[in-house]
């Protein structure tokens, strides 16, 4: 009781002090609510709740993608709450950026004048797009609880062209929310800066997907009392080892072609914290990889979810490394308390619509509604 | 293409460019030595070894400019006559031009409800009607002076020529980042002048073009891998299943 009276005063303090920025962004200007400078025009709104929260919405694409494109069916029971997470977050992103951009009131614009050359006008592109498709393989839940069958119906019947249409648009986005930084080779640090950034980008937001999904079914067992899918979380697991392997390998052979190996091996000077952000983020991602190769692990639900969270930190400390400390200017900022305080309410607004629709949607199939749904020939699978 | 060369030697600091500029551009008189939304140029000293050395930061309007190349919506734009020039009432305030510009020129009005970019644009009105730019107008030593690019490249390395040990060997915008249209010659080090010394001589645009050209093969594969993957494992569901069926079938019978 006194937990459940903590979470929601903190939660409305969030909400609060996030309300007094929105009033400061607005009323004032970027100027007075946050601590960008010409030098640094991108800060935590960019650097976390688009960049991170983009990555992390990855599971709804890989999940969808591996169900309906790659017929495994044992991962369908965790599909839903996959793609309301993404869902969420794909709507949480484009608020943030209503907040974010100097002159949100033409942002249309991006769908009337075109930029090809441009990588946001991609970036743009495609998250328009996407969402729409996340909120179409969304729409059944909804529909069902209308009563409005027939355009359930019409929704499902969509889903493998949609899944496909998911995975390339997801695809084009992810790696691009790295191609926005290749313009930058003298900016960015060259332990950070490469011409494989997109490639990094889509390995590491594959990895940091599946591991959100991992937390957040851990996190969902614990607030609704559900048992936790594990023999399916252990699966994702598996793939998120994998994925993480695919991104370090990557990373490695890039640093070596580039010659900046042994400047990441401590050359750059001792102590400095780039080398030292550096090995922080090959920490967070190699141990919970490690990790989760072993079964004693994987199996064991604490331990799960204690390696999930922290791949998590390690995606954070990745993409905040390429969006802030990485950059020439980025020793002169850290972000103000109001730019915090929006990027605290715009979690909470996402863990409050998440709890909203678990209540009050199908998003986690009952046993009995699973036999029900599930296609006659996932018995036999 | 029409452009600037400005001479570091020929530079005594009178600041006429600075007054000329806020003046055609309608801009509040200057006061710092920073670039500021509402100021497109600035004069600024520094002083070396031998002596103080006074110079000019303002948009270098390179030939393929990162900025207008990032704007998503096109709001910057490069003239085929020489200025990139910014058209506020479509810019939607991503910043990516901040962001991209390898000499930090551009500037935000970051305490504005409807914040707009600051930067020189070439004086693109008065070139349109066939005048100089005011700064190069105005300029009482010829440090600054305005002309054809090729014209001012052959004049710079003319100047070079004639006083060898006067200037740094190099026409510093003839070949950073692909050329700009505002040239320095200068006999400090251009580091000193805020100009980075770093700079790759190819286009940066290039750099994201090269990522976004891959993407229609990408789109392309990925399109039939996906349709390749749906096949095959809905095939292999299907036998299992008719496999499955037909054993049923057999211990009936």
């Amino acid at each position: 009781m006194i937990q459940r009276l903590f979470w929601r005063w903190l939660a409305l303090a969030i909400l609060a002090a996030g309300a007094y920025a929105t009033v400061v962004r607005f009323a004032k200007g970027l100027g007075a609510a946050t601590n960008l400078s010409d030098q640094m025009p991108w800060g935590l709104w960019v650097g976390f709740d688009v960049l991170c929260g983009v990555g992390l919405a990855a599971g709804g694409f890989t999940i969808t993608t591996a169900v309906y494109i790659l017929h495994l069916e044992k991962l369908r029971p965790i599909v839903r709450p996959a793609v309301l997470t993404a869902f969420l977050g794909y709507l949480l992103v484009i608020l943030a950026l209503v907040y974010d951009l100097g002159r949100p009131w033409n942002i249309w614009r991006a769908t009337v004048m075109w930029n090809p050359r441009s990588v946001m006008f991609e970036v743009a592109w495609c998250v328009m797009l996407y969402t729409t498709v996340l909120a179409v393989e969304f729409s059944p839940l909804l529909f069902d609880k209308l009563g409005w069958w027939r355009a359930s119906r019409v929704a499902r019947a969509a889903i493998v062209p949609l899944t496909a249409a998911g995975f390339i648009l997801s695809t084009l986005h992810q790696s691009s929310l790295g191609s926005l930084y290749l313009i930058l080779p003298t900016k960015l640090h060259p332990l950070w800066y490469s011409p494989l950034l997109p490639w990094l980008f889509w390995f590491s937001a594959v990895a940091g997907g599946l591991a959100m999904v991992i937390f957040e079914s851990g996190m969902s067992a614990r607030a609704f009392g559900r048992a936790l899918e594990l023999d399916v979380l252990e699966k994702l697991a598996r793939a998120m080892a994998v994925f993480v392997g695919l991104f370090v390998f990557l990373r490695w052979w890039d640093l070596l072609v580039r010659g900046h190996a042994a400047a990441a091996l401590h050359v750059a000077g001792p102590g400095s914290l780039a080398v030292q952000l550096f090995w922080l983020e090959q920490a967070l991602f190699l141990v919970p990889a490690g990790l989760a190769l072993s079964a004693r692990w994987r199996h064991n639900p604490q331990r799960l979810f204690a390696l999930a969270c922290t791949l998590v930190a390690g995606f954070l400390v990745h993409r905040l490394n390429v969006s802030t400390t990485a950059l020439a200017a980025g020793s002169s900022y850290l972000p103000s308390w109001m730019e915090v305080a929006v990027t605290l309410m715009l979690v909470t607004l996402g863990v409050v619509a998440f709890r909203w629709a678990v209540r009050h949607l199908a998003v986690f199939p009952s046993p009995h509604r699973l036999k029900e749904e599930q296609p006659a020939q996932a018995v036999y699978a | 293409m029409r452009a600037l060369l400005f001479d570091v030697t020929r530079c005594v600091g009178c600041g006429a460019c600075v007054a000329a500029c806020c003046e055609a551009n309608g801009l509040p008189g200057p006061e710092s030595t920073d670039l500021g939304p509402s100021r497109y140029t600035v004069v600024r000293k520094t002083t070396t070894p031998t002596g103080e050395v006074y110079y000019r930061r303002l948009c270098m309007h390179c030939l393929d400019p990162a900025c207008a190349s990032v704007c998503p919506i096109g709001a910057l734009k490069k003239s085929a006559s020489g200025p990139v020039v910014y058209d506020a009432s479509v810019c939607m305030g991503c910043r990516y031009c901040l962001q991209a510009c390898p000499f930090e020129i551009p500037r935000y009005e970051w305490n504005s409800r409807a914040p707009k970019l600051g930067k020189c644009s070439l004086c693109a009105g008065r070139l349109a009607k066939g005048k100089p730019t005011a700064c190069a107008e105005v300029c009482p030593t010829g440090a600054t002076i305005y002309g054809e690019r090729t014209e001012l490249l052959k004049e710079a390395r003319a100047r070079i020529a004639a006083e060898p040990d006067k200037y740094v060997h190099h026409v510093y915008g003839e070949r950073e980042v692909g050329g700009t249209c505002v040239l320095f010659l200068s006999n400090v080090p251009f580091r000193r002048l805020g100009l980075p010394e770093n700079l790759p001589l190819e286009p940066l645009p290039n750099y994201t073009g090269r990522a976004l050209s891959q993407i229609p093969p990408l789109v392309g594969s990925a399109g039939i891998l996906l349709a390749g993957l749906w096949w095959l494992t809905n095939r292999k569901q299907e036998v299992a299943r008719a496999e499955c069926v037909g054993r049923a079938g057999g211990n009936a019978a």
